[in-house]
């Protein structure tokens, strides 16, 4: 039974175009201009979903943005997107949408039994059935999730495109209704650069609907002549189909521009992308967003057929669809007595027009007289009744004089349509997003925006002011200033008439008594898309909340996809009164960005995937390594060789093979990824002793050290080898991941405490490319690649460096180790690298020179006991806490020595770098197993250390662990265990971090 | 100088946070992506700090001002010219009263 249906004329629709969609697998069809819900509506269609909690059905309640029940998946596949507003969906050719809500199906719901199980699902009813014992929670949130509803994600990879733009404009203005047209007009004819940004399809706002005139035009008219002369202007940008979706700060606003959406996927050119995010700077913003009208709260306000009255006025007007063949008004203010006339114009019976006040405005008086339409004053709709279709008829009540009773009931009246309009709330949500704090205007019964912190102020309706006279004034007005205040010279706009009848004042009555034939089940919704009621809210405050943030989570008021737009005014205003307070003194929640969702895919634009979230960082050898079919392993940015696989290895067999080459043989290692910093300057070195716990002062030209910066706080934060290249001149590395870290810390340092230092840093990380060559065939494979220095012990001591050539490259040859082997670290310019490697290669062939990745390079350390800062130590530990005071200066001050000495860091029992090794030498702990002192101990067990390395050494033929533990350096030879995660103990022995040639005889060799 | 130890590198996800436009006093006025926050401007390093008590050292590593209102703060142009300068930011409103460099007091005049 069709009860809505499309008017003969009028709309601004093309009804010379048919579109055809499919809606819950039925076809349809509409015409360009229509929105989804319009469509819809025009063919019957009233329930459009499930709702959240008690599985009411729902109809569409707006036209627009604040829509809580029309939510639909669009699209299908990678394509699909969910919880789209059926009222902002434009149709295109193919659509294909479903209602989100009411699995199995609309017609039959399982979760409709919640709505007569509704005495146990009260305020709160998450927290108070399911969250304990998190179990239980587990087990029922799926279903409560499911049969909740809401949209799915897609499965598959999204196939659209989506950009960035970053714009700088003078004056802003986000709406592009009355006041924000003549705001833009204002701007631009002053010169200034404008970005108008509009949610809708076409620009207009309340005109698209409002049967005005503007200055002798229609304001259709009115629109299209402006719009033509802002599009004449060269600095004025339009933005269509985009959302402000936040205001930061700085006057920093977020535009959600839709591109393709209206005309479906695949259509648009490959080089169109799908949505665009505008980051945009303004040096004013004018803001024009409109108001949004309030639903009034009632027993049965959800019954699909229940309207906003606006909205109703929009369906007739914009679309031409009467929404039903019988209506009702119930309002409080003037505004919903032209929802009546629209309904006659539409040819619907409209039975009544049912006002809370004593006296309602004049004017509208007359205009619903004329029709010959009853107007019930002083009366409320205290229920309704609803069947399977939506509503059916309105209980009509007397109230008293306070409003908080019905004097009588007063009969029923049968409409399929029930438009209502409890006032209107401005769309406050940029100023406060802004940092405004909206203040409440009794008068008015909403919230206004208070005092401006940011370059912007409010116009029109968003701004408190309701008449069109006002919104147009105030645009002008805001439009010019906004440009002179940005600089322009200001230009002028004659302000057109427009014809308006004085209106009555509003009468709010946030709560409407049940009446007579309410029964138990009493339901005056707020929040439709949560099932929140009145009911639920003054729950909230008997329990003692107090805040309306506090309320809002408990109740979940204004939680879903519109976040609150239609009840959480209403909201605040029931709690005000159940607190005994005034609204005012209640607020608002915050509101927060975005006004309405956004995609995934906007928010990450092209920064996508592994090349473009994050730059890759590779060394010049790269290639090489792939040919090689090393995998590789992330550190920082860079890409670095885990470990080279041979034919059939798994990464143990290779890392062990790697491992026993270094040692016993020959192996080499990219190393170019060490952060590398020049420095230089006649202060280098006293620099140096600043940074650095030991003492720089004798370090000689070719000689190198090792050395550990700290924090202030005396915790280690860096590490490296320094190397001495002339006097007042050094090279620096640093750890893989610290070296932008370290150059930044340094720079502070030279910047803002001690600018009278003469040093100068220069990042060289990537003009070198570093190679270690160890093992016991280290000298031998150099000297056949054509080393031309003398590599000789005496002649080439240990921590030295030495400049000269390396298979014709020109290099510097440093006798360093981090593996504990005879090694040489050969730095060459990075275009030379590839080229170095791959002479080594050949030179150490006969050696079967191997290279080794990161995995190796770990295990070798780990067997001399050298930590790696980030992995042995974690922020909280010292060099004494590693065992290594000697590397601690007693004779000078350095960054982070005054920390060592207080009493945290020089108590005794802090953890300290101990060696395990587990009794059965077969098993490997895991890195990060908590270690505690017995087998069995009464809980909570006290935790005294942790594993921080742990491998299996091919070279001792055993496990291997370092560790920090709890006054580890006093406890050597102790037993330790650690628990692990499948219930197993593992006992272990404290022993010394070194376990391999702890004479240091190799390096040395 | 502020120590214990410098922030991370800021990932891509909360460089889209960022929104504000500072003035580089060599550069001039760039988006806030370019800049890494220093914490409060003006901690002197104590000349001798073993002179200090353990709690004066910890009131110079630990203790700040968590000012309400106009607070003076070290920033760095790291993506620019890879200066530090001082800003006045009132912690309320985001506003920027006027920046300068480092080693110079703030102006007297800011209220
Ligand atoms: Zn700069």
């Amino acid at each position: 039974m069709s009860t809505a249906r499309r008017l003969q004329s009028g709309g601004l629709i093309d009804r010379s175009r048919r579109i055809r969609f499919k809606f819950n697998g039925k076809d349809y069809s509409g015409h360009p201009g229509d929105t989804l819900a319009a469509a819809l509506l025009a063919q019957g269609v009233r329930r459009f979903g499930r709702s959240f909690k008690y599985h009411r059905p729902r109809g569409v309640v707006g036209a627009g943005a604040e829509e809580p029940n029309a939510l639909v998946q669009v699209g299908e596949g990678a394509l699909s997107t969910p919880n789209l507003r059926a009222t902002q969906v434009e149709l295109y050719e193919g659509l294909t949408a479903r209602t989100v809500n009411g699995w199995p199906s609309l017609a039959f719901d399982v979760g409709a039994i919640n709505n007569r199980l509704s005495r146990l699902l009260p305020a709160g009813f998450y927290y108070k059935t399911f969250m304990w014992p998190r179990s239980a929670w587990m087990r029922y949130e799926h279903h409560i999730r499911r049969a909740a509803g809401l949209g799915h994600a897609p499965s598959l990879p999204d196939t659209d495109h989506y950009d960035k733009r970053h714009a700088h404009c003078d004056v802003f203005i986000a709406g592009g209704g009355p006041a924000g047209l003549i705001a833009a007009l204002g701007a631009a004819r002053s010169g200034a650069r404008v970005l108008l940004v509009d949610e809708q399809t076409q620009l207009g706002g309340t005109l698209l609907f409002a049967p005005v005139a503007i200055g002798g035009r229609t304001g259709l008219d009115w629109v299209s002549e402006l719009e033509a002369e802002l599009r004449s202007f060269p600095e004025v940008t339009i933005l269509n189909r985009s959302t402000v979706t936040g205001y930061y700060d700085h006057n920093f606003l977020v535009v959600n521009e839709r591109r393709t959406d209206h005309i479906g996927p695949g259509q648009a050119s490959s080089k169109t992308t799908r949505e665009r995010l505008w980051r945009i700077r303004a040096k004013q913003v004018v803001i024009a967003t409109g108001a949004i009208e309030r639903p009034l709260v009632f027993d049965g306000n959800d019954a699909p057929g229940v309207m906003l009255a606006s909205a109703v006025s929009t369906y007739i007007r914009r679309f031409a669809v009467a929404p039903g063949r019988s209506g009702v008004v119930f309002t409080n203010n003037d505004s919903g007595y032209q929802a009546a006339l629209d309904m006659v114009s539409a040819g619907m019976e409209v039975r009544a027009v049912v006002d809370i006040r004593e006296n309602p405005g004049a004017s509208v008086l007359a205009a619903v007289s004329a029709c010959e339409i009853p107007v019930y004053r002083e009366c409320v709709v205290s229920s309704v009744q609803s069947g399977f279709q939506g509503l059916k008829r309105i209980e009509l009540a007397k109230l008293s004089p306070g409003g908080e009773d019905i004097l009588s009931h007063k009969g029923l009246i049968n409409c399929q349509v029930l438009a209502i309009s409890g006032g209107w709330s401005p769309a406050v949500h940029l100023h406060s997003q802004s940092g405004g704090r909206p203040r409440y205007d009794s008068a008015k019964a909403c919230f206004v925006p208070g005092s401006s912190v940011q370059a912007e102020c409010s116009v029109g309706a968003c701004g408190g002011s309701f008449t069109l006279a006002a919104c147009l004034r105030e645009g002008a007005d805001a439009g010019i200033s906004a440009a002179v205040q940005s600089g322009w010279p200001g230009g002028y706009v004659d302000v057109p008439a427009v014809k308006e009848f004085a209106q009555a004042p509003i009468q709010p009555l946030w709560e409407v008594p049940a009446g007579a034939l309410s029964g138990n089940g009493v339901k005056k919704f707020l929040d439709f898309q949560n099932d929140t009621t009145a009911a639920d809210i003054k729950l909230a405050a008997r329990e003692g909340y107090r805040s309306i943030e506090h309320v809002k989570r408990y109740t979940a008021l204004g939680f879903g996809t519109d976040q609150g737009k239609l009840g959480n005014i209403n909201g605040l205003a029931i709690l005000a009164k159940a607190l005994g307070k005034s609204p005012d003194e209640v607020g608002t929640t915050t509101f927060r960005p975005n006004y309405t969702p956004v995609t995934f895919g906007t928010v990450a634009g092209r920064t996508l995937g592994e090349q473009l979230f994050d730059p890759v960082r590779k060394t010049a050898i790269h290639a090489w390594h792939v040919r090689r079919g090393a995998s590789f392993e992330n550190v920082g940015q860079w890409k670095r060789p885990w470990f080279y696989p041979r034919d059939g290895e798994d990464m143990h067999a290779a890392v062990n093979r790697e491992c026993l080459a270094a040692r016993n043989g020959v192996g080499v290692l990219d190393a170019s990824t060490l952060g590398k910093i020049d420095i230089r300057g006649p202060d280098a070195a006293r620099f140096l002793n600043l940074l650095y716990t030991n003492n720089w002062d004798n370090l000689q030209p070719g000689r190198c050290r090792y050395g550990f910066m700290l924090g202030e706080d005396g915790m280690i934060m860096d590490d490296g080898v320094t190397t001495c290249l002339a006097p007042g001149h050094y090279l620096m590395t640093t750890t893989t991941g610290g070296a932008a870290t370290v150059l930044t810390w340094m720079e502070r340092w030279l910047q803002t405490e001690w600018p009278e230092l003469k040093v100068y840093l220069t990042s060289v990380t990537d003009q070198w490319s570093v190679m270690s060559v160890a093992g016991p065939y280290a000298r031998t494979v150099l000297k056949a690649a054509g080393c031309d220095l003398d590599l000789d012990g005496d002649a080439f001591p240990f921590m030295s460096m030495q400049a000269g050539q390396v298979a014709g490259i020109s290099a510097r040859v440093s006798r360093i180790s981090f593996s504990g082997e005879l090694a040489f670290e050969i730095s060459v310019d990075a275009n030379q690298g590839l080229a170095l490697w791959e002479a080594i290669m050949v030179a150490g062939r006969d050696y079967d020179i191997t290279p080794y990745g990161t995995e190796s390079m770990h295990v070798l350390r780990a067997e001399k006991g050298y930590v790696i800062v980030g992995q042995d130590t974690d922020g909280s530990v010292t060099p004494v806490d590693l065992g290594m005071d000697w590397i601690v200066s007693k004779k000078k001050d350095f960054i982070g020595r005054r920390s060592l000495s207080r009493s945290d860091t020089g108590r005794p029992n802090r953890k300290q770098l101990v060696g395990l090794k587990t009794e059965d030498p077969s098993r490997v702990l895991p890195e990060g197993a908590q270690l505690v002192n017995s087998r069995q101990e009464a809980q909570p067990v006290p935790m005294i250390g942790h594993v921080s390395s742990s491998y299996s050494s091919a070279n001792l033929g055993r496990s291997i662990a370092l560790a920090l533990v709890k006054g580890g350096l006093s406890r050597m030879g102790g037993t330790i265990y650690a628990h692990l995660m499948d219930g197993s103990v593992v006992p272990a022995t404290i022993c010394e971090p070194v376990f391999f040639d702890p004479e240091n005889q190799r390096t040395k060799s | 100088m502020n120590m214990a130890q410098p922030e991370s590198r800021t990932s891509a996800h909360l460089r889209e946070a960022q929104m504000l436009r500072i003035e580089c006093p060599w550069c001039g006025e760039r988006d806030q992506e370019e800049f890494q926050y220093g914490g409060e401007a003006h901690i002197v390093r104590p000349e001798s700090p073993d002179t200090l008590t353990d709690e004066q050292w910890a009131d110079y590593l630990f203790n700040r001002a968590n000012t309400k209102g106009i607070h003076a703060e070290q920033w760095c142009h790291a993506a620019g010219c890879r200066r530090w300068f001082n800003v006045l930011r009132d912690t309320v409103s985001y506003a920027i009263l006027t920046v300068y460099r480092p080693g110079e007091q703030p102006p007297g005049n800011i209220e």
